[in-house]
Parts: C-alpha cells; sequence; structure tokens
C-alpha cells in the first residue's frame, strides 16, 4: 500500500513524510516574509500618520471583518481534525471535514465579496471621492485593499490545494491518511489563518479602542 | 595536473547481468523528455542555456551603453536610449543571469550529486522553477518590445510610479514572478540538504559548495518575497492610482528604499555566497590540499549570509536617513568584512605547501581570489560615511560591485563551468584555449573595471550619458577592456560547444577530485550514482596513508 504514496527521489515513506511538511514550513517562512514587508509598511505609516490612521480603521466594517475571522479559524480547525481523523482510520469523516473546509473558506470569501461591495459604496477606495480628509487615511486604505487582496489570492490558493485533496481522498480515502499532501495542505491552510488573525486587529481593531 | 593521463577505462564496471543505465543526456531524445523532465541535472542544463541567452542580452544592451561612452558627447544613441539600456542590463544581468547564475545551473546539477542523492526532494518543483524563470524572463522580453523601461534596475520611487512614461510594469512583474522561481529553488535547495544526505554524509563533511547553496537558499527564501512586495507596491501605485510611496499624499519615498535593499543587499550575497562555495571546491583540488579551517569556513559562509541582511541602510548614506543610523549601518557593513576576510585568507591558507595545478578552472578561482578582494576592501571604503558621501552615486561605486559581481561571481561562474564540464558533458574541454580565455578574462576585467575606480574617484557619476571630456581617457580604457572581456566570455561559447561532440572522453574524475560527484559515472545516469558513494572526510586530498603532494607530482 505504502508504495503507491512513494514518490522519487525517496526511497521510504516516512521520510518523504518529513521533507515534505519540512519544505512546506520554509516556503511558509518566506509567506511570512512576504506578508511582513506589509507589515513594515504599515507600521511606518502608523506610526507617521496616526490620525489618520484610526479615522479610517473607523471606517472598516467591523461586523463581516469578525465573523469572518470566525469562519476562517473554524475552518483551521476542521482541517486539523481531518489529519487525524484520516490517521486514525476515520476516512469518511476526514473526507467530510474537507469539505467543510473548503465550504467555509468560500463562504469567506463570498462574505470579503460583499463587504468589498460596501467599501466600494462608501467610497473607500483612495483617490477622488475619498471621504476621510486626515493625512495617510488614503494609505491606510491602500495597505487594507492590498493585504486583504493578497490574503483572498492564499485563501483561493489554498482552497484549489484542499479541493484537491477533497478530489483524490473521494477516489481513495485511504490516500487522505498516507499521502504527505495532506500534511502539507493543512500547515498551508493554517499560515493563511494566522496571517488573517494578524491582519483583523490591523485592519478592523484599529481606531476602535475609544468608540 | 593536465599531464596526468585520463582513464578511459570506464570507472563503474557495471555488475554482471545489469545493463548499465544511460546518461542523463540520452535518456530520452524528444523536446518532451527534456520539457517535462524532472531530473534536477536536466531542468540544470534548461537553466543553463536560458541564462546563457539573456547574458548575452544584457552584454549586448552594456555594450552599446560603452559604446557610447567613448566619447564625451552623446552621439550614439539619445539620451532615452541609454537609460534604457543600462536599465536592460541591469534588470537582466541580476535577476536573469546572476541570481540563478551558479544556484539554479551548478547548484542544481550538483546539490544531490554532492551529498550522494538521487535527486532534490521536490522534483517538480524543481521543474516549476524553471517555468516560472521561463514566464519572468518573457515579461522581460515583453518589456524590450514594448519599448524598454529606464528606471534604472533599482526601479526608485517617485520616478518608477509617477513619472516614467516606459514599460515599468511589465519590467516589474517579470522580477516579480522570476522571484518565486528563487523562492522555490531555495524551499528545495533547503530541503534537500536537510532529509537527503546519504548515510555518513554528516553536516560537517557537506563539501563548501553544498554549503554556500544552504546558506545563499536561506537567503534567498528570506530576501526575495520581500522585494516581490515592494514590486507589488510599485505596480499598485503605479496601476491602479492607490497612495503607497507617494510623498503629496503622505507616503514616504525613503520605505520603499528600506524595503528595495532589504532584499537586494542580501541579493549581492545570492550572488557571491555561491561563487564562494565553487573557490573553495576548486583551490583544494588544485592544491591537492585540505581545505585551511574548514569549518571556519561554514560559519563564515553562514554569518554572511545573517550580517548581510543587516546592511542595507549602507546603499542610503546620502538618503537623509538619521545619522545614527549610518553609523549603525556603516558599523555592521564592516562586520561583514571579517569572516569575508576569513574566507580569503583560509583560501590563501589552503594553497601553502600546496602542489598546485595552473588548469584553467584554478586560474578562474585565482582570478575570484583576487577580483573579490579588491571589490571587498573598496566595500570598506564605501561603507565609511564620509568616503561614501563624497563618491556616491560615482563609477567608484559601479567599480566595487562589478569586482564582486562580475570580477567575484562570474570568474566562479566560469571556473564552475570547466571544473565541471567533464562530469556535466562527459567530455574534456581544449585546456590550451581554456587557459587564454581565463587569463584574457582576467586582463579584460581589470582593464575594463580599474580606470572606473579612478574616474569615479575624480568625480565621474554613473549612469550619464555626456560628460566632460576629461574622463574620456578612462571611458575608452574601460570600453577597450570590455571588448577583450566579450572577447573572452565568447571564447568558451565555441570551444565548449566544440569539446561537446569532438572533445576527449573525460572518465569519471578527470581532476583526482575528492567529491562524491566524482564518484558518479561521466555524464551521470537519470539516478546519478551506479553504486552508493562512499562518503569520507572533505577534502581529503592528503590522507595520512596516502602519498604526498611531492611523490603525488612525481607520479
Amino acid at each position: 500500500m505504502s508504495g503507491a504514496f512513494l514518490k522519487p527521489p525517496f526511497e521510504n515513506l516516512e521520510r518523504q513524510h518529513v521533507a515534505v511538511s519540512f519544505g512546506m514550513w520554509i516556503f511558509l517562512g518566506s509567506e511570512i516574509l512576504l506578508f511582513a514587508g506589509l507589515f513594515a509598511g504599515y507600521g511606518v505609516y502608523r506610526n507617521l500618520c496616526p490620525d489618520g490612521f484610526l479615522a479610517a480603521g473607523r471606517e472598516t466594517d467591523i461586523v463581516y471583518g469578525t465573523i469572518n475571522t470566525a469562519i476562517l479559524m473554524t475552518s483551521s480547525l476542521a482541517i486539523a481534525v481531518a489529519g487525524r481523523a484520516a490517521r486514525a482510520g476515520f476516512g469518511k469523516m476526514a473526507w467530510r471535514l474537507l469539505i467543510a473546509t473548503i465550504v467555509l473558506g468560500l463562504l469567506f470569501l463570498v462574505l470579503k465579496g460583499f463587504e468589498y461591495r460596501e467599501d466600494i459604496e462608501k467610497h473607500l477606495i483612495p483617490g477622488a471621492g475619498f471621504p476621510l480628509a486626515q493625512k495617510g487615511a488614503q494609505i491606510f486604505f491602500t495597505y487594507y485593499w492590498v493585504m486583504t487582496g493578497v490574503h483572498a489570492i492564499h485563501v483561493t490558493c489554498g482552497l484549489i490545494a484542499v479541493g484537491r485533496l477533497a478530489v483524490a481522498g473521494r477516489r481513495n480515502l485511504a490516500w487522505l491518511a498516507g499521502s504527505a499532501s495532506e500534511d502539507a495542505t493543512a500547515l498551508y491552510w493554517h499560515l493563511v489563518d494566522v496571517i488573517w488573525i494578524v491582519l483583523y486587529p490591523l485592519l478592523y481593531l484599529t481606531g476602535r479602542a475609544h468608540g | 595536473m593536465s599531464d596526468v593521463a585520463h582513464p578511459a577505462a570506464p570507472d563503474h564496471p557495471a555488475t554482471p547481468g545489469s545493463a548499465v543505465p544511460p546518461d542523463y543526456l540520452h535518456d530520452g531524445h524528444t523536446l518532451r523528455s527534456w520539457l517535462f523532465t524532472t531530473d534536477h541535472k536536466r531542468i540544470a542544463i534548461l537553466f543553463a542555456l536560458s541564462i546563457t541567452l539573456f547574458f548575452f542580452i544584457g552584454a549586448i544592451a552594456i555594450s552599446v551603453v560603452r559604446l557610447e561612452l567613448v566619447t564625451p558627447a552623446g552621439d550614439l544613441v539619445s539620451d532615452d536610449t541609454y537609460n534604457k539600456m543600462f536599465t536592460l542590463h541591469g534588470i537582466v544581468m541580476v535577476w536573469f543571469f546572476l541570481i540563478p547564475s551558479i544556484p539554479a545551473t551548478f547548484g542544481n546539477f550538483l546539490l544531490p550529486l554532492m551529498i550522494g542523492a538521487k535527486d532534490l526532494a521536490f522534483p517538480r518543483i524543481n521543474v516549476l522553477s524553471w517555468y516560472l524563470y521561463v514566464a519572468g524572463a518573457l515579461l522581460t522580453v515583453v518589456t524590450i518590445i514594448a519599448g524598454g523601461v529606464d528606471t534604472g534596475w533599482t526601479f526608485y520611487v517617485p520616478y518608477s510610479t509617477m513619472f516614467s512614461n516606459t514599460a515599468v510594469l511589465t519590467a516589474a512583474m517579470g522580477v516579480f514572478v522570476n522571484g518565486f522561481s528563487s523562492v522555490l529553488t531555495g524551499v528545495n535547495f533547503i530541503a534537500t540538504t536537510h532529509v537527503l544526505r546519504a548515510p555518513g554524509m554528516t553536516w560537517f563533511r557537506l563539501p563548501l559548495f553544498v554549503w554556500a547553496m544552504y546558506a545563499t537558499s536561506l537567503v534567498m527564501v528570506l530576501a526575495t518575497p520581500v522585494l516581490a512586495m515592494t514590486l507589488l507596491l510599485i505596480v499598485v501605485e503605479r496601476w491602479f492610482d492607490l497612495p503607497v510611496f507617494d510623498a503629496s499624499r503622505g507616503g514616504d519615498p525613503l520605505l520603499f528604499q528600506h524595503l528595495f535593499w532589504f532584499y537586494s543587499h542580501p541579493a549581492v550575497y545570492i550572488m557571491v555566497l555561491p561563487a564562494m562555495g565553487v573557490a573553495s571546491e576548486l583551490i583544494a583540488c588544485f592544491a591537492r590540499r585540505r581545505l585551511f579551517g574548514y569549518s571556519f569556513m561554514v560559519y563564515a559562509l553562514v554569518a554572511i549570509a545573517v550580517i548581510g541582511f543587516f546592511v542595507w541602510g549602507h546603499h542610503m548614506f546620502v538618503s537623509g536617513q538619521s545619522p545614527y543610523a549610518n553609523v549603525v549601518f556603516s558599523f555592521l557593513s564592516f562586520m561583514v568584512a571579517v569572516p569575508s576576510a576569513i574566507k580569503v585568507f583560509n583560501w590563501t591558507a589552503t594553497l601553502y605547501r600546496g602542489s598546485i595545478g595552473f588548469d584553467a578552472p584554478m586560474l578562474y578561482a585565482f582570478g575570484f581570489l583576487g577580483l573579490f578582494t579588491i571589490g571587498g576592501l573598496t566595500g570598506l571604503f564605501l561603507a565609511t560615511v564620509p568616503i561614501d558621501i563624497h563618491v556616491t552615486d560615482t563609477y567608484f561605486v559601479v567599480a566595487h560591485f562589478h569586482y564582486i559581481m562580475v570580477g567575484g561571481t562570474v570568474s566562479a561562474f566560469f571556473g564552475a563551468l570547466h571544473f565541471w564540464w567533464p562530469k556535466i558533458t562527459g567530455r574534456l574541454y581544449p585546456e590550451t584555449l581554456a587557459r587564454i580565455a581565463a587569463v584574457l578574462m582576467f586582463f579584460g576585467f581589470n582593464l575594463t573595471f580599474f580606470p572606473q575606480f579612478v574616474m569615479g574617484y575624480l568625480g565621474m557619476p554613473r549612469r550619464y550619458h555626456v560628460y566632460p571630456p576629461e574622463f574620456q581617457i578612462y571611458h575608452v580604457l574601460s570600453t577597450s577592456g570590455a571588448a577583450l572581456l566579450g572577447v573572452a566570455y565568447v571564447m568558451p561559447l565555441f570551444y565548449l560547444i566544440w569539446s561537446f561532440r569532438w572533445g576527449a572522453r573525460a572518465g569519471a574524475n578527470p581532476w583526482r577530485a575528492k567529491g562524491l560527484e566524482w564518484q558518479a559515472p561521466s555524464p551521470p545516469p537519470r539516478d546519478n550514482f551506479l553504486t552508493p558513494p562512499v562518503v569520507g572526510e572533505p577534502y581529503d586530498y592528503h590522507p595520512p596513508e596516502g602519498p604526498t603532494a611531492a611523490e603525488e607530482q612525481v607520479a
């Protein structure tokens, strides 16, 4: 059975598992540095234009933001349990949890879309007609759009990866338990979640401390 | 060493009854078998062909620049064309030649062989790296067709986002896409080094080339994404008109410079660390000596990679950043010189009491050693704030970084090309021609770039199309040096192609070198080794029980 999961150049399945999840960890380090460029810029401008950032932070929609945070964290729980379930022999349950992850991920994107529509209706795109006059408020919204946009691209990539697991797992439930892809995909999905946990306070909680 | 007879007999007699597998060059002949390969050796060849093409594109661009500079007047090309040419040269040479040069070709080919593995850990991701490189390269070609870009390779804002009316978007996106190629190569190398070392290949038995690839990969993985994001912000500001760095809307253009150099200074180490790895292999082999201070060489590589992340501010001494920041960045830049000097001294000490062979790879290694030292020492001039203020944006800076990147990295690249050519192709190159090319490259290089130190110190600014006539003599010297350099680059193209078809068969180990890659047949088969390689101490060139260097010479 294990021979089916073994891919060259590996000669032993355990080693391959170590390699795949180790490689994914290294890649996640790289991903964090990708967002770190944005975090650094956000930090600099938050410091240079505190008034603009606080005023702009109050304009984002905290209801959508909070619900989406809960959705994404729940989806991370689902995929984490899916891996454990697959290895414990509950293949069917693992597969259902993967579907739950996908549904929650899609729900996140749909809600994000509604939120974007509302932002556009409120003219929260930097440029002519932008409602706030404070210095830096427009830059806050540049960062809002870029950060959430790049994050949404990551969610989409994650969904494709989880979708691949679900499709392959449907044909062969044992594959889910044996393949190293499940671990690596779950790690990636957790990263998407972790990045959002940083974005949430930066974009939704800023400026709301005093009402 | 070239007088040593190269054994014609197969070094690895196949075990009776089993067919010898075809070497990787003959394991499939269709285009498809190359384009969809997952063999690290074939991917290395794909990268080698692509970067060679871009090397010549970058070389043509700079030829126009050097010809223009023969006279003080702007008489050959317009100032716009001139700006586009030096920008094209910079972008192509940095991202489409130097960054992938040694890692994506020799690293790809040799890393699994040197640690006794069959392939990199993620073969399909490896070929994906090449496709990403090609995608980025195509965007660069589109940039050229669309009329070029004139921002300089640094894409400084606000010029790149607000004023330049050239193809900034495709150029930036090309570099952006190519960045993912670097990241994936880095991830692959790191994972491979961790999990696929042969039994007995402990961390402190790894050849320094592998350590160099490892340190380079760390920089690739951690620095490249910051550049990617910075270029994305340029695209956002330019294309969607969202404010990021625009000072009139509260932005800070200096933030761009910080983010850009956070990548682009470590990028220098992406270029030069692999060259150091190559030099270590070459010098030990042709001096027939164990590398002096192996563990210090390892720590020095890692130290350079780590400290290299904290010196970016020395590119910004005149930008108006805090003078306290200048002091700290200046100090840290001096710190990088310490591990670099350790390496230079250790290479030199390796030669002591060695039995030195002056074959072409060693000539290139010597070239590397001397030119890197000059580049490194002038780096100390530039790390000194008062001197840097005097020579900022002059040809002194241009000369300095070309001594590192071209004198250092390109010399090492050619050294590696000659040294491992027998392994890659199974053929020997013509030694005399190769030595002539190596010496010509050294002289051509110095004639091109040494005058630039002088004219830069005297005040000749970089990137100028028209200049005061008193600098003409230096520019004429520099351009004639560039012509020699061009000959030295083209020569190997011809004799190596010739040797690929007609060169003498090399045998598995024509240099009697000690790395594991020499235990595989030349060229190696798909799975690299016919029998599991025997791992010993690294650079075991004079084992106590073996013949001394002098006896070896007599033999």
